[in-house]
């Protein structure tokens, strides 16, 4: 596959898209692991919703 | 199952966590293909090779406004029927809509030079695409600096409604106006002008990148969800303190 005399921008255009992709798919990962991780802190230590309250 | 039991954050909890992984899989699969299709699609007799821009640059633009439409619903869902996921909705939408318009500003920039000879000029599609960039992040804007996540989200409602009327200028710009981009070459009177070696990678790709938004956002939603729970579960705890120490 030959990109020809313009191959710079085609594979920029493609580094920009996989870059701004994998930015947004981080920070989807990674946010979901912290709110996990503070729900459990939060749980641990007694603290539940009034929907989880028993009685 | 009724619809209206999606409304209930906890089971709608439960069926993003079962649909998930299949769409994950269906988006890998789709941009496999996609890419198989891009790598072997023959060039442009005008173009050349720059056209497997076009297989990155049009799917960002289309869902650069379908992520806005999907905003503009949500906010009518927070406003007026106040649908308590609808504000999750419209909130989650908000982030990914604006990577995929920046995708399609830059890869259009990087188009753009070697076909037209500048990387920008302001004429009225790429103007009003500026635009929905702008509208993205004064919506980001209103969500992430607002004290009362209520009164923020309002607000976004509100922006989102009014921002809608740039999605008719964005589609009809270049019918308005005379613009340096393209007519409209896919969905048009008579039928698509591109042919079917170039269109077929393109429609494979904009599906998958349309089941990448989906997953995203039922994700980004998941995330909204649990912080909304670890903020009240937060302001329960403070009471607790306070009615203790009083």
């Amino acid at each position: 596959m030959s990109l020809g005399p313009h191959a710079d921008f085609i594979v920029a255009a493609y580094a920009v898209t996989i870059f701004v992709i994998a930015a947004l798919i981080a920070w989807v990962v990674l946010d979901y692991s912290t709110q996990r991780r503070i729900l459990g802190d939060l749980e641990e230590r007694g603290v539940t919703r009034r929907s989880q309250r028993k009685g | 199952m009724p619809v209206i039991d999606l409304a209930n954050p906890t089971r709608f909890l439960n069926i993003v966590n079962r649909v998930l992984p299949w769409l994950i899989a269906a988006t890998l699969i789709l941009f496999v293909i996609g890419f198989y299709r891009v790598m072997n699609a023959p060039d442009d007799y005008q173009q050349g090779a720059t056209v497997k821009i076009m297989f990155l640059h049009v799917p960002a633009a289309w869902l650069g406004m379908f992520g806005w439409g999907l905003m503009s619903v949500a906010a009518l869902g927070t406003l007026v029927w106040r649908h308590p996921l609808a504000d999750v909705a419209g909130k989650s939408a908000a982030p990914i809509g604006a990577a995929f318009t920046l995708i399609c500003l830059i890869t259009g920039s990087l188009w753009g030079r070697p076909t037209w000879g500048t990387y920008w000029v302001w004429d009225a599609r790429l103007t009003s695409m500026l635009v929905l960039f702008l509208l993205y992040l004064g919506v980001l804007a209103l969500y992430w600096t607002a004290e009362d996540p209520g009164r923020g989200a309002r607000a976004a409602a509100v922006l989102s409604l009014v921002g809608a009327v740039n999605l008719p200028i964005i589609k009809f710009s270049v019918d308005w106006w005379n613009t340096l981009h393209q007519p409209a070459s896919v969905f048009r009177m008579g039928g698509s002008s591109i042919d079917p070696a170039l269109l077929t990678p393109l429609l494979i790709m904009a599906v998958a990148f349309t089941l990448l938004f989906l997953t995203l956002h039922l994700a980004v939603m998941r995330n909204e969800i649990l912080r909304r729970r670890v903020r009240s579960m937060r302001l329960m705890q403070a009471q607790k303190l306070a009615e203790a120490s009083a």
